[in-house]
């Protein structure tokens, strides 16, 4: 009892909180989803997913966020195991943006706050204060149906920031963008992220989104989702988008997973 | 199609219509045809005639309608609402009362007024009865349509951001619910004038209905087309101001927060 107490009550003021996955499997009905996945993510880090579609990646980022409980294995999210609790301790960014059209922008991303229990003022006051940062200044008080694609996923993402959780789990978050809005929005969460920001689990299908936003990287088999390989990518994130992923070690590297993922599907 | 041409169409058929029930009454062709005396069969000209010269019996028995409508269609608003959020929260409450709801629908409201008369007297108690019945059921059966519509996504992103099950319903599922409530109460307030006229029917001292029964009696012929008139302007004017509420709150594409 003592230790649940102390379990569901985590200090939120810490900067990262590390994920622990170990021996999870699932299944829906007679389908493997997951066949005993284990991978651990540090505070700070950023772990990014790839594997083919319908592996099972969103299921897995649904276990991680207390949406579904495993079949077996373990799941620890910021000391928490049971799903309420890893509910709390992170914030799931689901692959469409999920607006809500009655809402203006600063209002979306200010919607946990108003959960929360802020008043209106001030949740706009906390949520407006990012958005300069994000490339939203002027935007406001725009309707979501008015924002483009780009914008739409960003106003997404400052509200699943603003729920100021210690663990992001992104699920897909540019998959709906075209390939150029893409790479702009990925030159722009990498900047977000920084060096010492929140423990991250990001989850595509785009090899090189993975590669360059991730610390590490975790090629998935097709159905049911095993670990195929881990690539570890060195250094910080690079700034400049085009020369990272055009350089020969980034190459190097995408050669490895397109293999790993390859060979996952034979 | 010119802009001036789509508001004249219609303008126009409904004046070829009236200026052709004009000669037909007035050169006696109707009456002689359904072989009647000629002063039952009333003009345009006649009836608008009766609307001026009955104007202030008419207009007593105008307000008395609305009140009866407007008190009747009211209360059948606050009750659906009510009754949709109650069935949307419990699966065992839909399951128990939704076949009872649609049974309800299946009678004919002019079957129940008199028996609401008899339990209730011939005051407004009863009229605001019946046309609250005939409401309520559009009401309910569209909100909780739109309140069970909700994309299920929406409702994990609530719940991952820590919301309750009353903030989801208040955040997210009753706005979204917002042009199904509309569609639901247009046909209300429709379906309202009519309650109103079989209640009025059934026993009343005034009101429009009253005053056709009373025409009829009389063979006053231009009077019950002038009341039937100013129902269907009543009817029409409170589905354009439901519209026009419409219009001012649903201000956002309804189609973005439903399943697909």
């Amino acid at each position: 009892m003592l230790t649940r107490t102390r379990e569901s009550t985590p200090d939120a003021a810490e900067s990262g909180r590390p994920v622990r996955v170990s021996g999870l499997s699932h299944s829906f009905g007679e389908l493997e989803a997951i066949e005993r996945i284990d991978f651990a993510v540090e505070p700070g880090e950023v772990v990014g997913i790839v594997g083919p579609s319908g592996c099972g990646k969103t299921t897995l980022l649904e276990l991680l966020a207390g949406l579904r409980s495993p079949d077996t294995g373990s799941i620890s999210v910021g000391g928490h195991t049971d799903p309420a609790g890893r509910l709390e301790g992170c914030a799931y960014m689901p692959q469409r943006d999920l607006l809500l059209p009655w809402l203006s922008a600063v209002d979306n991303a200010g919607l946990a706050l108003r959960i929360a229990g802020a008043s209106k003022s001030a949740a706009r006051a906390e949520a407006g204060g990012h958005f300069e940062r994000l490339g939203l200044s002027g935007f406001e008080g725009t309707r979501p149906g008015e924002l483009s694609g780009g914008m739409r996923q960003r106003v997404a993402f400052l509200r699943t920031l603003m729920a100021g959780r210690p663990v992001l789990l992104l699920d897909e978050p540019f998959a709906s963008l075209d390939a150029i809005t893409r790479a702009e929005m990925q030159s722009w969460l990498a900047a977000v992220l920084g060096p010492d920001s929140h423990t991250v689990v990001l989850v595509t299908h785009d090899v090189e989104e993975a590669l360059y936003l991730s610390d590490r990287v975790l090629v998935l088999t097709p159905r049911p989702a095993r670990v195929a390989d881990q690539i570890e990518i060195e250094g910080p994130r690079a700034g400049d988008r085009a020369a990272a992923v055009t350089s020969p070690e980034f190459a190097e590297l995408k050669e490895r997973a397109l293999r790993s993922l390859a060979g996952a599907a034979r | 199609m010119s802009r001036a041409w789509r508001y004249l169409a219609p303008v126009a058929v409904i004046v070829i219509l009236l200026g052709a029930w004009e000669l037909a009454a007035q050169w006696d062709w109707i009456s002689n045809a359904l072989n009647i005396q000629d002063f039952l069969v009333p003009a345009p000209s006649d009836i608008a005639t009766s609307l001026w010269n009955d104007r202030s019996l008419l207009a007593d028995d105008f307000w008395v309608t609305l009140r009866e409508v407007l008190l009747g269609f009211l209360c059948a608003l606050a009750a659906g609402l009510a009754f949709a959020v109650i069935l949307h929260l419990s699966d065992t409450l839909r399951r128990a009362f939704y076949p009872l709801l649609v049974a309800s629908q299946t009678i004919p409201p002019v079957a129940i007024a008199p028996i609401l008369i008899v339990w209730f007297g011939f005051g407004l108690g009863p009229k605001i009865l019946l046309i609250a019945l005939v409401c309520f059921f559009p009401v309910t059966v569209n909100t909780l349509d739109g309140l069970r519509s909700v994309d299920p996504q929406l409702i994990t992103m609530m719940r991952t951001l820590g919301a309750s099950r009353r903030q989801i319903l208040t955040r997210v599922e009753l706005p979204s619910a917002l042009p199904f409530f509309f569609s639901g109460t247009k046909i209300a307030i429709a379906v309202a004038v009519i309650g109103a006229v079989f209640a009025e029917w059934a026993g009343a001292g005034s009101g429009l209905g009253h005053q056709i029964l009373i025409a009829s009696s009389n063979l006053l012929t231009a009077r019950m087309f002038a009341a039937i008139t100013l129902l269907s302007v009543m009817a029409i004017l409170l589905f354009a101001l439901v519209a026009l509420i419409e219009r001012r709150v649903v201000t956002w594409d309804s189609r973005e927060v439903t399943r697909t």
